[in-house]
């Protein structure tokens, strides 16, 4: 009898335990009370930033870190990088965040902000008198979560149309494709077969999942919204999502399904000096503006153009409209000198001299228009495309979601089902795909 | 002859004893304490935690909260994917475990017969398995690229158009076997150990009953090494059910769009073939906060492992008492 309630004891003993610990490792890092005021000239302070860049990228980074602290001598900088969004996650968990988080995707900004986990930065703005129309409205835009300013754009990602000007000498074509009838009809003509059948260069690869064809990239050209104006997933309910994936089945039996995944499975890495593109394996193809800088590396001998991607055929106000997305900073929560880290924030989103600089040395889009306008911008005729179009204000990021990207994974794994002819019956199947999402995002819901 | 009793005085030697008991007591437990805080710590929190959490809304990020049973009904209701990715870890379970056993047990059985160049050969076949996961998926994906890899170029010149490997749904799983049976050297050394045990007079005694080479092996090795086949066998299952990296990197890598892991939106590549139920539980914990389904789904796997291992054990406790019987 004393044994077992000795047992009984320590085991009672152990739960307590346990809880305690599992409660003070769920309220780790608390929330800041308000705006913290910057430094004195004379407080020495340490900041950490984590960003997911290294080797060169990270070096441009640093290169304009040293610029503040050029202009801030108290405010000491530790550059942390490759510390993607599952580290700074789990360093706000540990109530040890960076000062300054720096996140490569919108696409968790949801989360982020929703959670409290990256702090509201609308008191900082409001009392520095921050005139947040000096930056591009779509960034504005991206930043924000249900009204909520928990980041602040730096530099953004655009994605359009890159064709080989080669092959569209040899093939007689003067002119991109405007509409998506008009990219059929060349993809068509720019396609080579080997003696065999099998597909030697494609005039464009139709395969989703395969280097920068993603639902999300495609959706903006043919007016396709994610989410009705309640937050619920309209995939099956948007006629545009229907019109998109049927121009693209078209494609892909011209192609032909098995030689599609013959040709694709040889290609080189996406990021890579293999890129089909760069090695002239696809005649057009859609990617941001940075492949630009990949191609001035590893394939300066190509001749190229680059466009806005083309629209939907019965859309045609659309043209100029394209995919984006962008690189976010803010402060995490129980950050330890937040008054400074603001200052670091602001002056890495709205100083023009830092935002130029990170600008030519990232080969990203500034996010200012001051920036955006600014003749330091280095742009090359192919690059000045994409500067173009982030100006446009009819861009289109994919929305925040509470759960990540986990709906891009559900739109993507239906996308493979569908263009190898898994799917009978688009419309249906686009249903089951909303109720999944929604099902899947509601299992995040309190 | 004398004998002398010592009087006893109960009011006085039962605490005395109590007290020595209760030091005694006391000692073993700070002997056994660093067994104790590591236990505590690494195994009986997070379980505990885990079990707690599986019945929470939880986003890492903000404290948790109570659902219920909402998550486990999810899981069996709700999530297309995680069948999927179940049925994939089942695969690996059911067909690396025997071809892992299997193949760990043959070459070792070459290795043991061997007269020269014994050194040089068991060092050969163990080495793949100290290459790192990462890496050595990384080499495996190149090779077996079908495009431009060196296997399917010599399949090739023998007259064979190869299989488009990681690339196709259903030749992604066999190609992950192929890496894993690669690099099964440390369960190769544990069976060349366990064969080199086995008593020769046994093989003797075998042979001068008549019995040929494949006799002694079904009637004398096989009953010798039987234990370390056991823990071959669950070994070999626990680490299918734990199979993640080879397979988010070769999924990643084969899609031509390797990322940062951090980064990475879509897993499971080509049509969700290489996503184990491991991977997708990072995926539901890591990238769409679903921590708490994580934590639900990381039971389901515990309640699996613990299941597996549970019943070989007995049903091979079970071989052997009716072999002792016999």
């Amino acid at each position: 009898m004393r044994s077992r309630s000795q047992v009984k004891r320590g085991l009672l003993a152990l739960a307590t335990a346990t809880a305690a610990l599992v409660a003070a490792s769920c309220t780790a890092g608390s929330a800041a009370d308000g705006p913290q005021p910057a430094p004195g000239p004379d407080e020495q302070v340490t900041i950490t930033v984590s960003s997911q860049f290294t080797d060169r990228e990270l070096d441009v980074l640093n290169r304009v870190l040293d610029g503040f602290h050029a202009k801030h001598p108290n405010i000491t900088i530790k550059s942390q990088g490759n510390q993607d969004d599952d580290k700074i996650t789990q360093a706000i968990r540990g109530g040890n965040p960076p000062d300054v988080a720096i996140s490569a995707e919108t696409i968790n900004l949801g989360q982020f902000c929703s959670s409290g986990a990256w702090q509201d930065l609308g008191p900082y703005l409001q009392r520095d008198q921050v005139d947040m129309n000096q930056i591009v409205k779509v960034a504005q835009e991206y930043t924000a979560y249900e009204g909520k300013r928990c980041a602040m754009p730096l530099l953004a990602d655009v994605y359009g149309l890159y064709y080989n000007a080669e092959a569209f000498a040899r093939a007689g074509i003067t002119e991109p494709p405007k509409t998506m009838s008009e990219l059929t009809d060349l993809a068509k003509r720019l396609t080579e077969f080997n003696p065999d059948g099998s597909i030697k260069v494609a005039g464009f690869l139709p395969v989703l999942g395969s280097q920068a064809n993603h639902p999300w990239n495609w959706a903006p050209h043919f007016g396709a919204s994610w989410m009705d104006a309640q937050g619920k997933s309209s995939l099956g309910t948007d006629p545009a999502w229907q019109e998109m994936y049927r121009w693209q089945k078209e494609l892909v039996d011209f192609y032909g399904w098995d030689k599609l995944v013959q040709f694709t499975s040889g290609l080189g890495q996406q990021y890579s000096a293999d890129n089909a593109f760069q090695r002239g394996k696809i005649a057009m193809m859609i990617d941001g503006e940075y492949r630009t800088g990949f191609i001035d590396q590893y394939a300066p001998e190509l001749r190229y153009g680059t466009a806005p991607f083309p629209v939907a055929d019965g859309k045609p106000e659309l043209y100029g409209t394209g995919f984006v997305t962008g690189t976010i900073i803010g402060i995490p929560r129980g950050a330890e000198n937040a008054g400074a880290a603001w200052e670091l924030v602001r002056y890495l989103t709205t100083d023009t001299n830092a935002l130029v600089e990170l600008g030519n040395g990232l080969k990203n889009v500034p996010t200012t228009t001051e920036a955006l306008h600014d003749p330091r911008v280095e742009r090359s005729e192919q690059y000045q495309t994409f500067l173009d179009l982030f100006d446009n204000p009819q861009l289109v990021p994919s929305p925040p979601s509470p759960n990540g990207s986990a709906y891009m994974k559900s739109a993507e794994d239906f996308s493979v089902k569908w263009q190898s002819g898994q799917v009978g019956d688009l419309g249906a199947g686009l249903r089951d795909l909303d109720a999944q999402i929604d099902a899947a995002k509601a299992l995040g819901g309190n | 002859m004398t004998a002398t009793l010592e009087r006893t005085e109960p009011g006085r030697t039962a605490p005395a004893r109590s007290r020595r008991a209760r030091r005694k007591r006391l000692q073993v437990i700070a002997f056994m304490s660093p067994w104790i805080i590591g236990f505590s710590l690494f195994f009986a929190y997070p379980l505990l935690a885990t079990g707690y959490f599986s019945f929470t809304s939880y986003d890492l990020l903000s404290p948790p909260d109570w659902v219920g049973l909402r998550n486990y009904a999810y899981l069996l209701f709700g999530d297309p994917v995680v069948r999927i990715a179940a049925a994939n870890t089942l695969w690996l379970v059911l067909v690396l475990t025997v071809l892992r056993v299997v193949f760990a047990l043959g070459v070792a059985a070459v290795i043991a017969r061997l007269r020269r160049g014994v050194g040089l050969v068991r060092t050969l076949c163990y080495l793949p398995a100290l290459a790192p996961p990462v890496a050595a998926t990384l080499a495996f994906t190149f090779l077996f690229n079908p495009g431009t890899g060196p296997v399917n170029g010599l399949l090739r010149t023998l007259g064979i158009d190869g299989p488009l490997w990681f690339n196709d749904p259903a030749w992604a799983k066999p190609a992950l076997t192929l890496l894993t049976l690669w690099g099964c050297g440390e369960l190769m050394i544990i069976m060349l150990a366990a064969l080199l045990d086995v008593p020769q007079e046994l093989h003797e005694a075998a042979a001068l009953d008549g019995a040929g080479p494949i006799g002694r092996f079904w009637h004398v090795t096989l009953p010798s090494i039987a234990p370390v086949l056991l823990f071959g066998v669950v070994n070999s299952i626990i680490f299918s059910l734990q199979y993640f990296t080879q397979a988010l990197v070769a999924g990643a890598v084969a899609s031509g769009q390797a990322e940062v892991v951090g980064s990475s939106k879509v897993v499971g590549f080509p049509d969700n073939a290489t996503l184990t139920f491991p991977a997708w539980l990072y995926q539901q914990g890591f990238h769409y906060y679903n921590m708490g389904y994580a934590a639900t789904m990381a039971v389901v796997l515990f309640v699996f492992s613990l299941g597996f291992t549970a019943l070989l054990i007995r049903r091979m406790r079970g071989g052997t008492n009716a072999e002792e019987v016999a």
